[in-house]
């Protein structure tokens, strides 16, 4: 098996034999009820994980994810509830000023070759403090189409539904493994994590690829905002605290290597639905309280940085030459 | 002892807490005000040195790792473990003394474990501190089982809130230990060695120096420091907040050190001027908070003030300084 | 004018860097299916003519033509669009990818704009046969030795350039199959007309695959040459400028037995670096390492200060067994080395004058015995002094002074240690007159007062000048142990250049 694929197998094993200990505890989780809601619960956090997927797979990390989050939501929120806007067209808004938002933070990472997350927590606290100074409180969202878009819904057999979020993070997730896998620009982002001197002399955009995958990780955050609006029905600027550590753990827990290089987006699927799972096995446990969940994705982080580094220093091409570096 | 020279304190560092003190007085003309009330001295200035002390804490045990070119995101996690730690020992039972020893022995026992990971497995920095950064508020929820432990402590709460002096005891406290850090790392070979680590790691080997134990060193000393702030900010609000404790105040204590002129990417250090760093911080804080704004703001400004150190440190800024052959009198007589 | 014989021509190419003239009007010109070996020390100007033929330097004089036309070549990727692939000695390549798109990143075939892995494989399975290679183009590049990471290398430039392939140091890391199998590879396109310039210090295989030869040193171009002309004494001569003719001899310095032995090296090595070689040292002592770069020189030197420890043989130093396992052992047992690199290895550039000095003695008194700043200084001050080093100020950052003064900060840092043993790796290179004289001058000074030395120097007379036995490496070992009268640059020359078969008579 190639080496990069064996952390992502170790995820896979871990929860198939975790949901097999929960299934057979509480077998009222094998249903595709618990499943629906799974989709639905962790929809806005699978979708950012997928922009932290390209943006560590390319060797950075992007802080700013909850934040933009936060704002989008603040801002749809603003834009249909105060000034009438259609949530559409606040969406395309959204969408497009987080664009231009991960643009300035990729051109800036890249211009003045500074480390990725020193650039994105200048852009946290800038989205964070932006939403703040719109609003400080949570604006309600009561808008007919975000009903329609609530009662979207395909029902599975079992009783489980599968919601329009739920799908919305499933099309994100095949349109990014699609990216990832099957296009240029994924594969110069896997260029930029492995070498980005050997990238550059073999021809990559460097420039344009980091900026690229900079907007991708914003636009998409933005889209797990305007998710995670549906799924709450308001806007708040506090909302999504903390969400950019959640996903860069499940992005790690899938598989992909945090220094960059390696990585699937699949993988992250997986470790979005394992984080999930610890959640629901802690809720249906009920005696269990919510800090395990913070402990368990902790120690699993642990175990994988670990074992990524066990793998990929175990199987590094012999001793280097013996001339000097 | 040296001769402290004028000279020396005339760093940009200084002159933008000046600056920004003046700002300040400009917009509240009260700002330098003040009062003696119940033995200690009250004013927006004395808050800024109380409000500031957690932070600048944090940047005396962030300096020596970035110093290295390392960072630790953990700090703040810590906090919370350690804050845990003492409010539910002493709620136990525990004297304060005992409980105080037990926190910063968790500190220390955290900053080890980092200093494992970037030291022995050769863990990135970023990615080995992540792994508390993460489960560290769990653990702190874990020992305070999730509520806010309050306590009456007289002792404990002396560390938050106490005076000595009139002055506020964690400016003390901050203050104190920057002067011992400070004096561990320059009176000892210490500072020369996590210098030249940051440097040239590879020089600084042939050269003979490990760097092994200095490194466990440097991040055995944050989480300590992380620690102490843990302590004070519990004992300021009487009760361990697992939650919100030193949330996202390692950020806060990267860029203090940022400011206080330690680059991102190793070498020179100095931690007063990183504790001039988080004074510059909590002064533009308590500014916004005087001045109306919403206390949001505050993270609007420091965006802003990341991106102006950023632009001044990267090659850009070198430009306008650059000699260029053709002098500025030649253009003017052509 | 189409007149040129040349694919790729450099005329009167001039390079200057600040002060210092890297390339001092050199002519090149390189033939359709030839082999041409460019050779020269470090400092010759090889990789900075390389870097203006890739277009990674722009020239500040003469110009660089492609078939008999004038061009300016903005950047390695322009320089392939006039079809000059280049191949590095790290292979510049991404590891973490599959064979399949390192041969084809940023031209992969695409179907409805997706790329398409079954052609793109498919289409590299076929390139790869050509070259030999038969493996799974789908596997990641990491995984497969560095010969092959090399032919893959060479298969992209060729596949994307065509014209001039230029192979910098692509045998550095190989062993001898793997050479033989790259040379099998390199014959082929030449016989299918490419034309190749190859980078190499192993002077073996300029005779076994190259079909002339250029030589620089210090800048300038010495000669070109048709290779079945020459032999390799002569290539060693051109490449070290040293005339055997008119060399006199010259006697070493007198070896004084009675003087104590300090260190015994017997059967020392390490796998995969240098060969075990055995070596006595005397007090009052310099025994100069002469070889070509590449030879092991500077690897006996790590191994000789634990740099890279030792995984063979023993040493004894005053008659007593000793191990080292670090750095920190052999600067215990008094040693000290100025490594080759000054800037990588040697200083710390951000540092004072004052901390580069003290640093290795206050390595050695541990954390807690400190010295203040005035005995830095006055440590600094007395060897800035006596070493001559010229700093506005002691305290000025290191990384600003110029290379022969940083040279003597190196120096002095050891000296201040009061060392028993120093291994000094090519300690004139690159610094100006003055320096390089005071350093000699201290070299001579040092023996006489008592100390053990090993210098490592590609300049030969200097070698004689102050060395009392000279070995020589070849091939990652020891050939020869040069003693007595009648040394000179010549017997050395003759000694590096002498192929294995000859050595053994």
């Amino acid at each position: 098996m190639k080496r990069s694929l064996r952390p992502l197998a170790a995820t896979a094993v871990i929860f198939v034999i975790a949901y097999a200990v929960a299934v057979l505890q509480f077998p009222n989780m094998l249903s595709t009820r618990v499943l629906g809601n799974f989709l639905t619960d962790n929809a806005f956090l699978g979708i950012a994980a997928v922009g932290m997927t390209f943006v560590i797979i390319s060797g950075g990390i992007d802080l700013s994810v909850g934040a933009v989050i936060g704002f989008t939501g603040v801002l749809i929120a603003v834009l249909t509830s105060w000034l009438g806007f259609h949530p559409l067209a606040a969406f395309a808004i959204a969408l497009g000023v987080a664009a231009l938002f991960g643009a300035a933070m990729g051109f800036t990472i890249h211009y003045l070759q500074v480390p990725s997350f020193i650039v994105t927590l200048a852009g946290m606290f800038l989205a964070r403090g932006g939403a703040s100074i719109i609003t400080q409180d949570s604006v309600p969202i009561k808008h007919e189409f975000y009903a329609t878009l609530g009662d979207l819904m395909i029902r599975l057999p079992g009783g489980g539904r599968l919601s329009f979020i739920g799908m919305v993070m499933i099309a994100v997730f095949l349109g990014g493994a699609l990216l990832a896998h099957r296009t240029k620009f994924g594969s110069y982002v896997y260029a930029l994590g492995g070498n980005s001197v050997s990238a550059s002399l073999m021809g990559v955009p460097v420039a344009r690829t980091t900026v690229q995958i900079y907007m991708l990780s914003s636009v998409l955050a933005a889209l797990a905002g305007i998710v995670f609006s549906l799924y709450t029905s308001a806007g708040y600027p506090l909302a999504a605290v903390g969400v950019e550590l959640d996903a860069i753990s499940a992005v790690v827990i899938g598989g992909t290597l945090l220094t960059g290089g390696y990585g699937f987006v699949l993988g992250t699927f997986v470790g979005v639905m394992l984080l999930g799972l610890v959640q629901t096995y802690i809720i249906f446990d009920g005696t269990l309280s919510s800090w395990w969940t913070k402990i368990v994705i902790g120690v699993l982080l642990f175990l994988f940085i670990v074992l990524q580094r066990v793998i990929f220093a175990a199987s590094a091409p012999a001793e280097k030459s013996p001339e000097k570096v | 002892m040296r001769r402290l020279r004028l000279d020396r304190l005339a760093n940009p560092q200084l002159l933008a807490l000046v600056g920004v003190l003046a700002i300040n007085w400009l917009l509240f003309p009260s700002f330098f005000n003040v009062t003696w009330q119940d033995g200690r001295f009250f004013g927006s200035f004395i808050d800024v040195l109380n409000r500031g002390a957690p932070v600048a804490i944090l940047a005396i045990g962030m300096t020596g790792v970035i110093a290295t070119k390392g960072v630790d995101l953990s700090v703040g996690a810590i906090m919370a473990v350690c804050g845990a730690v003492a409010a539910t020992m002493v709620v136990a039972g525990y004297p304060a003394p005992i409980a105080v020893i037990a926190a910063l022995a968790v500190g220390l026992a955290c900053g080890l474990w980092n200093g494992f990971l970037v030291a022995v497995l050769d863990i990135q920095p970023i990615v080995a501190t992540l792994v508390l950064m993460v489960a560290g508020r769990g653990i702190a929820q874990l020992i305070t089982e999730g509520s806010i432990v309050t306590f009456n402590d007289p002792a404990l709460i002396f560390i938050g809130t106490g005076s000595v002096l009139g002055l506020p005891m964690a400016a003390v406290i901050a203050v104190v230990l920057m002067v011992l850090v400070t004096l561990l790392v320059r009176r000892t070979a210490i500072g020369l060695f996590i210098q030249a680590i940051g440097v040239n790691r590879a020089a600084a080997s042939l050269a003979g120096i490990h760097s092994r134990m200095l490194l466990m060193l440097v991040y055995a000393l944050s989480g300590l420091c992380a620690a102490i702030a843990g302590i004070v900010v519990a004992a300021d609000i009487r009760g361990a907040d697992a939650n919100n404790s030193g949330l996202w105040l390692e950020l806060d204590a990267i860029l203090a050190v940022v400011i206080g002129g330690t680059s991102l990417l190793g070498g020179r250090f100095s931690i007063p001027m990183a504790v001039v760093g988080a004074l510059i911080i909590q002064a533009m804080n308590t500014g916004i908070l005087v001045s109306g704004f919403p206390p949001e703001f505050n993270l609007v400004v420091k965006a802003g003030m990341i991106i102006l150190i950023l632009l001044l440190q990267s090659p850009f800024a070198a430009l306008p300084f650059k000699r260029r052959p053709a002098a500025p009198n030649k253009t003017a007589s052509s | 004018m189409a007149d040129s014989q040349y694919v790729l021509e450099a005329r009167g190419v001039i390079k200057i860097f600040g002060s210092h003239m890297a390339l001092d009007a050199v002519d090149f010109g390189l033939r359709a299916g030839e082999v041409h070996a460019l050779l020269g020390e470090n400092g010759a100007g090889k990789s900075t003519l390389i870097k203006i033929l890739t277009g990674a330097y722009q020239p500040d004089g003469g110009q660089v033509l492609v078939d008999g036309q004038a061009v300016t070549l903005d950047n390695p990727l322009h320089a392939q669009t006039h079809g000059i692939g280049t191949v590095y000695q790290e292979v510049n390549l991404l590891p973490n990818r599959s064979v399949a798109e390192n041969l084809y990143l940023g031209h992969q075939p695409t179907r409805f704009g997706l790329v398409d892995h079954r052609r793109m494989e498919r289409d590299a399975r076929v390139l790869l046969t050509r070259y030999g290679l038969d493996l799974d183009p789908g596997s990641e590049l990491g995984t497969h030795s560095v010969a092959v990471q090399q032919i893959v290398a060479i298969a992209r430039a060729v596949q994307l350039s065509g014209k001039v392939l230029i192979l910098d140091e692509p045998t550095a890391s190989l062993d001898r199959n793997e050479v033989e199998r790259l040379f099998e590879v390199i014959g082929d396109l030449k016989r299918a007309g490419l034309a190749i310039i190859f980078i190499t210090h192993f002077l073996d295989q300029v005779f076994a695959i190259a079909d002339r030869v250029t030589v620089l040193r210090n800048g300038r171009l010495v000669d070109t040459q048709q290779l079945d002309a020459l032999n390799r004494t002569d290539v060693v001569r051109l490449m070290l400028g040293k005339d055997i003719a008119f060399s006199g001899a010259t006697d070493l310095e007198p070896e004084n037995p009675t003087t104590e032995v300090l260190l015994e090296f017997t059967g020392y090595g390490r796998r995969r670096s240098v060969h075990p070689f055995n070596l006595t040292i005397h007090k009052g002592e310099v025994i100069g390492v002469a070889g070509l770069l590449g030879s092991g020189r500077t690897e006996m030197a790590r191994i000789m200060f634990g740099a890279d420890p030792a995984d063979q043989g023993t040493m004894r130093v005053n008659g007593k067994a000793a191990t080292l396992r670090s750095t920190t052992d052999a600067i215990a047992l008094g040693f000290g080395f100025c490594p080759e690199d000054r800037k990588a290895e040697g200083i710390l550039g951000d540092l004072s004058v004052r901390e580069n000095i003290v640093i290795a003695l206050q390595g050695k008194l541990g954390w807690f015995k400190a010295l203040n700043r005035d005995e830095q200084l006055e440590i600094a001050g007395k060897f800035g002094e006596s070493m001559d080093i010229r700093a506005a100020s002691l305290d000025m950052p290191v990384k600003l002074l110029s290379g022969g003064n940083q040279q003597k900060v190196i120096l002095s840092r050891w000296l201040a240690t009061d060392p028993a043993f120093l291994i000094l790796d090519e300690p004139t290179r690159g610094i100006d007159v003055g320096a390089h004289a005071e350093i000699v001058r201290t070299i001579n000074r040092l023996r006489d007062d008592g100390m053990a030395m090993v210098v490592i120097s590609s300049e030969l007379d200097e070698v004689v000048a102050y060395s009392s036995r000279i070995v020589v490496m070849r091939d990652r070992e020891m050939v020869a142990e040069l003693r007595g009268k009648n040394i000179n640059p010549g017997v050395i020359v003759q000694a590096i250049a002498n192929n294995p078969d000859e050595a053994t008579l």
